[in-house]
């Protein structure tokens, strides 16, 4: 096999895993701060909307991208005062928040159907971009996939390493203790919780802008949920869910290969069950060995916190 | 909401003489016409072509004929309440426009006599309930035959949905057509598993341009594929609506769901008491199955041998199946003059030379 | 400045008025929403709420689509409490069709009382069959059930999927992806005359009993609560986690497997690709919004399933798209949601010392 279909391929696991890795991040800050959101599908739908009817409005792909990230932070915000504020259950109000999305979508696009777009452009480094083999696969993408990547060592550095981190963790982990010492829980989980609604907007905007330039209801397909998923298969750790992003999305071309290069005589339902198997089988594998990881899920994660309960 | 003027003209002859065989009961009272949908009006594949069907009715009848929509119908239990709200509701014709819906109909159909069923691609019928289905398999014929002129690989990539007849059957129709013209070409089969994931489908099309194709066809509804082939540049063809838009370059042409006049038609059958019972498989002939325009990439001669195909077919002097056929293996299934029965192609599970992969059983 | 007061114990007053009050803010959002969008209000919430229920059929047919939700969310709810997050109902649901309904395909010919019991326990097998997956994961190998029971969710339906497009095909159906009918001896029978109302409403009224009778009388049932609540303490008492874990995940697999039974055996009547439209996972909600108390589960799956019928009869009387639907019964969530906060609090005015520090 000469190297061309495989750096080919890889390509398509960076666009395949892109979207998947931005709502992922932002929904590990939100469960770091102890709050289960699994509105990420309706939040990914909304922002995708608004992206694509703002790109189609005013041209300016920039625009579009604020315009994800405000409207998945609204979203957010929704779910933050229901659940923060009038301390709902949070399981319920994020699969109530993904049904409302999905209606809500819907209707703001019902005018966008069948509209082209053009692809969020694909950033150019004069020289770089060209080289053989490093060009296409390094320096060929658009901004939101460098900017997922980027995230990765940002998030995981303000996780781990600075203080802001530590307090949002200390939250998580046991929300009295943090109240006691003075932190604002509240208000902290208000910020994890707009974040991880910004991080799902422009999950979605990579879908209606990138990935597939239009605007069809429900395009996310479920990717709401594999991003729920990959939150916990990488045990709240941003390179974690970078690893299963793309284990994910490459365990998906690769059985697409398998049907297209007719390898294996069997029916495609099984080979398309493959990155579902494969991601319980790896974190069964990373987990089999460790206590360790029950230490990384945040303690107070889906409990509702009043400050005089 | 507009209406297309266009339309209105058309077809104000059918509404001028429905309105007088209808006579004055039915000023009073509007024909009311409903539809089941599977899917979203905002799917732009299937369902969408469905309500443009839909629309074309309101276009035609205006305030004689009220028509509604049930969207996103899950083909499972909820599709029989829906039908028999529809009913009970007082329509008089109502078209369950997915094959999940079958059943579901028969049952509605036979509490509620007096109503008119239609069931899209089907094959129970009863005296209230016709079926009806377009010979998609014959639009394959045609873009079959441009693919194999214009691959310089000799290979085709094809997204398939799901491994169901009707799909199987455009992906002979479309590799006879193709070997005829190009006996060296072959088609790479990707299934899938979704009527619905724009991102899948795009993986799809990249995959199998990865793998060598130069040209992608696809039984899916979403113009994910097409985005991919003028980006790639490579070519491509359409599906259920023109998708010249999303890909200006890279369209071919696509083969288009163009349930209109079959919609008007029918309405018009029962407003004046002529609506029967029917099993209406059209095509290309009828108009049911379209082509859109000629993308840039067809030149002349391709386009005029398309021409000759599309016309073969429908003057009859051509048939997408005519023998000689062979099967995978080689061995000839259908003879030299023979060609495939309407019922063996409704339920064809085979594929013929030239598709590279196997159907598991 | 609103804030909100801890009540000492739960207000019983309103936890009745709560909903009540919740379906009043419904009604007012839903008048504006529809007013909005240029629809009759009226009319527009009559069709919702009113006209689905307004004959023998519409009633039947709000238990038929309430059945599925009651008998899963009965089960998840006594898993949520134990902490046990089974949020792949839908999966369990899909495997309980497929070995109860293997059954029926296996012996269609078969006239006997025994097959329709054999296949609720065969679907019940399935679904609890599916549930030890994750369960076996996480007792065993300590790996995370939101993870797996979410993933074997995918899987179960590409599974149905490749049967019924393949083996299991009905050998006269012309090779489209359904089963053959399920034989009558292999059917729910039907509870009312001229309805669907099938045997599965009982069973979900059995499970709804069953539950109740778990949680409020049993030693097991105590448990549950106290792991859930107090997850140290009950290690402490010697309670087992894993023994939680295996009960909650087979109880909550096993009602989800009969509930997809019941769908396939009652109202479908065979296999086809789509057997649910989300019932595993409408019915975390329906969980919830029930206080994960069986009666309350009861309530609720009955309010959700009407939200479902009043949306479809909106669309067929005035032509409300699906999608105002779904703004509309995410509003409706909303409100019912936030409602329950009354029960547990009060609300006051003017400021406090902790509103500082909030």
């Amino acid at each position: 096999m000469s190297l061309d279909p495989v750096i080919l391929a890889l390509i398509t696991i960076v666009g395949a895993a892109t979207p998947l890795l931005l709502a992922a991040l932002g929904e590990a800050v939100v469960e770091k701060s102890g709050v289960l959101n699994l509105g990420v599908e309706g939040m990914m739908l909304v922002g995708a909307v608004a992206a694509f009817a703002t790109a189609v409005g005013t041209g300016s792909s920039t625009l579009a991208l604020l315009a994800a990230a405000l409207a998945g932070a609204a979203m957010a915000l929704l779910f933050g005062f229901l659940t923060l504020t009038l301390l709902t259950s949070q399981v319920a109000s994020g699969l109530a928040l993904t049904i409302f999305g999905i209606g809500l979508s819907a209707l703001i696009g019902s005018p966008y159907v069948g509209t082209p777009l053009e692809r969020l452009a694909r950033l150019k480094v004069p020289g770089l971009s060209d080289l053989p083999v490093v060009g296409p696969l390094l320096f060929s993408h658009d901004v939101l996939v460098y900017f997922g990547l980027a995230m990765v060592p940002v998030i995981a550095w303000f996780l781990n390493r600075s203080r802001a981190g530590l307090v949002l963790r200390a939250v998580g982990d046991n929300h009295e203790a943090a109240h006691a010492i003075g932190y604002p829980v509240i208000r902290i989980r208000y910020m994890a919780v707009l974040f991880g609604g910004m991080m799902a907007g422009l999950g979605g905007a990579y879908l209606s802008l990138a990935y597939t330039p239009m605007w069809i209801e429900q395009m996310t397909a479920g990717r709401g949920w594999i991003a729920l998923a990959l939150v916990v298969f990488a045990a709240w750790r941003p390179v974690g869910i970078l690893i299963g992003a793309y284990l994910f999305g490459g365990v998906t071309i690769l059985q697409l290969h398998a049907q297209g290069g007719a390898m294996i005589d069997i029916a495609s339902q099984y080979l398309s069950m493959l990155p579902y198997i494969a991601t319980i089988v790896v974190l069964t594998l990373m987990s089999s060995g460790a206590a360790r990881r029950r230490l990384q899920a945040p303690a107070c994660l889906g409990r509702p916190f009043h400050p005089t309960a | 909401m507009s209406k297309s003027r266009l339309l209105r003209t058309t077809l104000a002859a059918l509404a001028v003489s429905a309105l007088a065989a209808a006579g004055a009961q039915a000023q009073e009272d509007p024909t009311k016409v409903g539809f089941v949908y599977v899917g979203p009006v905002g799917d732009h594949g299937w369902t969408y072509r469905h309500d443009v069907g839909r629309q074309a009715i309101d276009a035609a009848f205006g305030d004689k004929v009220k028509t509604s929509y049930v969207e996103n119908v899950s083909e499972g239990p909820d599709a029989e309440r829906v039908i028999r709200q529809l009913a009970a509701d007082g329509h008089n014709l109502i078209f369950t426009t997915s094959f999940g819906f079958m059943n579901a109909t028969v049952k509605v159909a036979k509490q509620f006599p007096d109503v008119k069923f239609e069931h899209a691609t089907g094959y129970k019928r009863a005296d209230n309930l016709s079926t009806y289905a377009a010979r998609f398999y014959e639009g394959r014929s045609v873009i079959g035959t441009i693919a194999g002129h214009l691959t310089k690989s000799n290979t085709i990539g094809y997204i398939g949905s799901f491994p169901i007849p009707e799909v199987i059957r455009g992906i002979n129709a479309f590799t006879i057509a193709m070997r005829k013209v190009n006996p060296d070409a072959e088609v790479k089969v990707v299934w899938v598993n979704s009527w619905y994931d724009p991102g899948k489908e795009a993986d799809a099309a990249k995959t199998l341009i990865d793998q060598g194709a130069d040209i992608i066809s696809q039984h899916t509804d979403s113009p994910a594929p097409l985005q991919v082939a003028e980006e790639r540049g490579v070519l491509a063809f359409g599906q259920a609506s023109d998708m010249a838009k999303f890909a200006p370059k890279a369209q071919l042409t696509a083969i288009v769901d163009h349930w209109d006049e079959y919609y008007v038609e029918r309405t018009k059958a029962v407003m004046d008491g002529s609506w029967e019972s029917a099993d209406v498989w059209y095509g290309l002939k009828q108009g049911m199955v379209e082509m859109a325009p000629y993308g840039p990439g067809v030149p002349a001669d391709v386009a005029a041998a398309a021409d000759a195909v599309k016309q073969g077919i429908i003057d009859g002097s051509i048939h997408p199946f005519a023998g000689p056929i062979n099967n995978q293996a080689g061995e000839q299934v259908v003879a030299e003059g023979e060609t495939v029965s309407d019922e063996d192609l409704l339920k064809m599970d085979w594929y013929v030379e030239g598709v590279q992969g196997t159907i598991p059983k | 400045m609103i804030r909100l007061v801890p009540r000492s114990e739960p207000s019983a007053a309103w936890t009745y008025l709560a909903p009540v009050f919740a379906v009043a803010l419904t009604v007012a959002a839903g008048f504006v929403l529809f007013a909005l969008m240029g629809y009759d209000p009226v009319e527009t919430l009559y069709h919702f709420f009113v006209s689905p229920l307004s004959s023998r059929y519409g009633v039947a047919e709000l238990v038929v689509k309430a059945t599925p939700l009651v008998l899963i969310g009965v089960g998840l709810s006594i898993g949520f409490r134990a902490g046990v997050w089974n949020i792949g109902a839908e999966g369990q649901l899909t495997l309980g069709a497929i070995f109860g309904g293997g059954l029926a395909i296996w012996l269609h010919d078969s006239e006997s009382i025994l097959l329709l019991p054999a296949m609720v326990v065969f679907g019940a097998l399935g679904g609890a069959l599916w549930a030890a997956i994750p369960a076996l994961l996480k007792t065993r190998f300590n790996v995370n059930e939101i993870l797996t029971s979410l993933m074997l969710t995918y899987v179960a339906t590409l599974l149905l999927s490749a049967l019924v497009h393949g083996p299991w095909r009905d050998p006269e159906g012309f090779n489209f992806p359904e089963s053959r009918l399920f034989p009558d001896a292999g059917t729910m029978p039907i509870l009312l005359d001229g309805t669907r109302l099938h045997l599965g409403a009982l069973l979900a009224v059995v499970a709804v009993g069953v539950a109740w009778f778990i949680l409020s009388k049993t030693l097991l049932g105590f448990q549950v609560k106290v792991v859930g609540a107090a997850p140290r303490a009950a290690r402490f008492a010697g309670f087992s986690q894993a023994r939680m874990v295996w009960f909650s995940m087979l109880l909550g697999g096993g009602l989800a497997g009969i509930a997809g039974l019941s769908e396939v055996a009652g109202p479908i009547g065979q296999l086809v690709p789509e057997i649910s439209p989300g019932y595993g996972f409408t019915a975390i909600i329906v969980a919830f919004l029930g206080r994960l108390h069986p009666l309350g589960v009861l309530f609720a799956g009955l309010l959700m399933a009407l939200s479902y019928l009043g949306g479809e009869n909106a669309q067929i009387a005035v032509g409300l798209p699906t999608a105002v639907t779904g703004v509309f019964q995410g509003l409706l969530l909303f409100f019912v949601l936030a409602a329950d906060l009354l029960v547990r609090y009060r609300i006051a005015f003017g400021s406090s010392p902790e509103a500082k520090a909030a």
